[in-house]
C-alpha cells in the first residue's frame, strides 16, 4: 500500500506542498489527486465534488509532469494548444490562447520549435504553459524542478509563486527539497512511509515539528532525548532544537566539546558534545577558529527547545 | 582503421569486400540477363542472343497475374493482421507489468525462431483437426504468425523509448483513450509501424516453406516460381517475374529506410530500432 489514512484539507487558491523522502507517498498522493490511480478506500473530493473513479480527463486538474512529458512530435504551440484542440475549440482561437500563454511563462516566439529544441528550463515553462492554458481549478506539480540547476530552480520558484499569485489557482506540488517546500508553499504537508505526518505553514512545521522525523527532515533539526529534556525543562519529552539557534556564548549557557567544524558558506557548521547529547550547531564566522577537541560554551534560548510529545516518527 | 596514417584499406581487404559483393548479388544479375535470352528450355550460357518478347509473353499470362495478385492480397491482408495483434501485444507488455509478461514476449518472438518447417507442419495439423479447409485465409493464418513478430519486435521498441508519461499528459489534458491514441500515440509509433509493416510484407511476399503446407490449390507467387522451375515450359518468364519483383520490392525498402532514416522524424535519436 503506497499511502494509508492520509487526510488532508487543501484551501482554494492554496500553494500547498507535499514533502517528503523520496517514496514516502506524496506522488501517489498526487497522481490520485489526477486520477491516473484510484484510490481502494476512501474518498478524494475536489471542489466538494467526489472524484474517484472518475477518469483524469474528466477532472478540472492540470498536471506538470516531472519529465514535463511534452508531445515530441508537435511544435510548442501544438502542445500548449492540445487540450484546447481536444476540446474542441477553433484552431486560430486555440493558437492565439497558446500565444498568450506562452508570454505568460516568458516564451513568447518560441512556439513554431519542437521540444527537442529547448533548453531543460524553457520545456518546464512549456509544460507549465500547456497545463495553465485550460484554466484548471487545480494544477500539480510532481518535482518541478527537480530537473534544473541550482540557479535556475531558484529563479523558477519565485516566478511559480508569482504565477500563483497572479492567477489565484490552487497549486498542489511535490518536491523532496524540504527548502523549496517552506519557501513556496503556503501550507505544507510532510510525508513518511505513506503516511502525512504534520500539516501547517512553513514557520508552524519548522519550529513546531510534530515528530522526530519531522524535526529531522525538515530543517534537519537536534532531537534531545528526554532525559536531557527533562533536565533543562522539568518535561520528559523529546524536543527539537534548530541548529542555528544555538549560540557561542563566553559564560553560562553549557559546557561542550568541539567535535567537528565545517564551513558552509553562510555559516560555520559546529558538531557539538554536550554531555552525552550530540548536537549540531549553525554559528557565524565571528566564533573565530575553533578545531575538534576546543572546549566552549553554548546557551539558546528557553523557547528554542520545541517538545514534541512523546516518541513520535 | 587509419591509424598507421595509410590513405585507405589494404589492397587485400578491398578485393575480400568486392569479392563478397559479387558472391552476393552476381547471382541477381544472372537472373536479370536470363530474363532476356532468346533460349527457353535450359540456361545457357552465354545466352545464345537477347530479345524483350518475353516481357511480353509475361504480360499476357493469365497464371502469372493470378499468383501475383494472391501474393500481394496475402500479403498485404497478413500484414495488417500482424500490424493490429502486434500494436496491441507490444502496447500491453511495454505499457502494464503483469505476471507472465517476459514469458508472453518470449511466446510472441518464438515463430520467428522456429523453423518454417516446424510452424507449417503444426499449423497444418491444427488447420486438420479443427477440420478448416485449407483456403486463403489458411495462407494470411500461417503467414500472420511470423508477421506479428516484426511488427512486435519494431513498435516494443519504439514504446520502450517513448515516456508513458505521454499518455497520462494526453489523458490529463483531457483526451480519452481513443484520442489519446489517435493524437499522441500513433504519431510517435507510426514509422516504427511502417518499417515494421513493409518487413512483414516482404517477409510474407516471398514466403514459401509455411506456404507449402497452408495452401490448398492456390499458388502465390514464390509457389509458382517453383512450380515453373520444374517444368520447363517458357523459362524465361520466371525471371522477367523476379527482375520485376526485385525492381517493384525496391522501391518501399528504400522509401523504409529513408523514412525511418532521417526526413519526417520525430526524434533524432530513434534509427536503430529495426528487428
Amino acid at each position: 500500500m503506497a499511502v494509508d489514512r492520509v487526510d488532508m484539507a487543501v484551501e482554494e487558491g492554496e500553494f500547498f506542498a507535499m514533502l517528503g523522502p523520496s517514496g514516502s507517498g506524496k506522488t501517489t498522493c498526487l497522481r490520485l489527486i489526477a486520477g491516473f490511480e484510484q484510490p481502494s478506500e476512501g474518498a478524494i473530493e475536489i471542489f466538494g465534488e467526489a472524484v474517484a473513479g472518475v477518469p483524469p480527463y474528466r477532472r478540472q486538474v492540470n498536471t506538470v509532469f516531472q519529465d514535463y512529458a511534452l508531445f515530441p512530435h508537435l511544435s510548442v504551440t501544438d502542445n500548449v494548444a492540445y487540450g484546447l484542440m481536444i476540446k474542441g475549440v477553433a484552431k486560430s482561437e486555440r493558437v492565439q490562447a497558446a500565444e498568450e500563454a506562452l508570454e505568460m511563462v516568458r516564451l513568447p516566439g518560441y512556439g513554431s520549435r519542437k521540444p527537442s529544441q529547448l533548453s531543460g528550463g524553457q520545456r518546464q515553462r512549456v509544460a507549465l504553459a500547456r497545463a495553465l492554458v485550460n484554466k484548471p481549478k487545480v494544477l500539480l506539480l510532481d518535482e518541478p524542478l527537480g530537473a534544473l540547476d541550482l540557479k535556475l530552480r531558484e529563479d523558477m520558484q519565485e516566478e511559480l509563486k508569482a504565477l500563483q499569485r497572479a492567477l489565484g489557482i490552487t497549486f498542489i506540488f511535490v518536491t523532496h527539497d524540504q527548502g523549496e517546500a517552506l519557501s513556496m508553499a503556503d501550507r505544507v504537508a510532510v510525508f513518511n512511509e505513506g503516511r502525512v505526518m504534520q500539516v501547517g505553514t512553513p514557520r508552524e512545521v519548522y519550529h513546531k515539528p510534530n515528530t522526530e522525523f519531522v524535526a529531522g527532515f525538515v530543517g534537519s533539526s537536534n532531537v534531545l532525548p528526554e532525559t536531557f529534556v527533562e533536565k533543562l525543562t522539568g518535561t520528559a519529552a523529546l524536543a527539537s532544537l534548530r541548529p542555528e539557534t544555538i549560540k557561542v556564548v563566553k559564560k553560562g549557557g553549557h559546557e561542550a566539546e568541539v567535535l567537528g567544524t565545517s564551513f558552509t558558506g553562510a555559516a560555520t557548521k559546529l558538531v557539538l558534545r554536550l554531555g552525552d547529547v550530540q548536537l549540531n550547531a549553525l554559528v557565524d564566522h565571528e566564533v573565530g577558529d575553533l578545531k575538534a577537541g576546543d572546549k566552549i560554551r553554548v546557551n539558546w534560548t528557553p523557547g528554542s527547545v520545541h517538545l514534541m510529545g512523546g516518541a513520535g516518527g | 582503421m587509419r591509424s598507421d596514417g595509410a590513405t585507405g584499406a589494404p589492397v587485400a581487404l578491398k578485393v575480400g569486400a568486392g569479392a563478397g559483393l559479387l558472391f552476393m548479388h552476381l547471382p541477381v544479375l544472372l537472373i536479370f540477363v536470363y530474363a532476356f535470352t532468346t533460349e527457353d528450355r535450359t540456361y545457357q550460357w552465354p545466352p545464345p542472343g537477347f530479345t524483350l518478347k518475353w516481357l511480353a509473353v509475361t504480360w499476357n499470362r493469365p497464371d502469372v497475374w493470378e499468383a501475383l495478385q494472391l501474393s500481394v492480397k496475402v500479403a498485404s491482408i497478413s500484414t495488417v493482421v500482424a500490424l493490429v495483434l502486434g500494436t496491441l501485444c507490444a502496447a500491453a507488455v511495454s505499457r502494464t507489468a503483469f505476471f507472465g509478461r517476459e514469458v508472453i514476449s518470449l511466446l510472441v518472438i518464438l515463430p520467428i525462431a522456429l523453423p518454417g518447417i516446424i510452424t507449417g507442419i503444426a499449423l497444418r495439423s491444427a488447420f486438420n483437426l479443427a477440420d478448416i479447409p485449407f483456403s486463403f485465409w489458411t495462407i494470411v493464418l500461417g503467414h500472420a504468425t511470423f508477421c506479428v513478430v516484426v511488427v512486435y519486435n519494431n513498435a516494443v521498441a519504439r514504446f520502450r523509448r517513448t515516456a508513458g508519461s505521454l499518455v497520462e499528459a494526453s489523458m490529463d489534458l483531457g483526451a480519452n483513450g481513443f484520442q489519446t491514441f489517435r493524437y499522441v500515440v500513433l504519431p510517435n509509433i507510426a514509422t516504427a509501424l511502417l518499417a515494421g509493416g513493409m518487413l512483414a510484407f516482404a517477409l510474407s511476399f516471398d514466403e514459401v516453406i509455411v506456404t507449402t503446407f497452408t495452401a490448398g490449390q492456390q499458388a502465390t507467387l514464390p509457389i509458382w516460381m517453383l512450380e515453373e522451375l520444374v517444368r520447363p515450359r517458357q523459362r524465361p518468364v520466371t525471371n522477367v517475374v523476379a527482375m520485376v519483383v526485385v525492381l517493384v520490392t525496391f522501391v518501399p525498402i528504400l522509401a523504409a529506410y529513408y523514412l525511418t532514416q532521417g526526413g519526417g522524424s520525430l526524434r533524432p535519436e530513434r534509427q536503430s530500432d529495426r528487428v
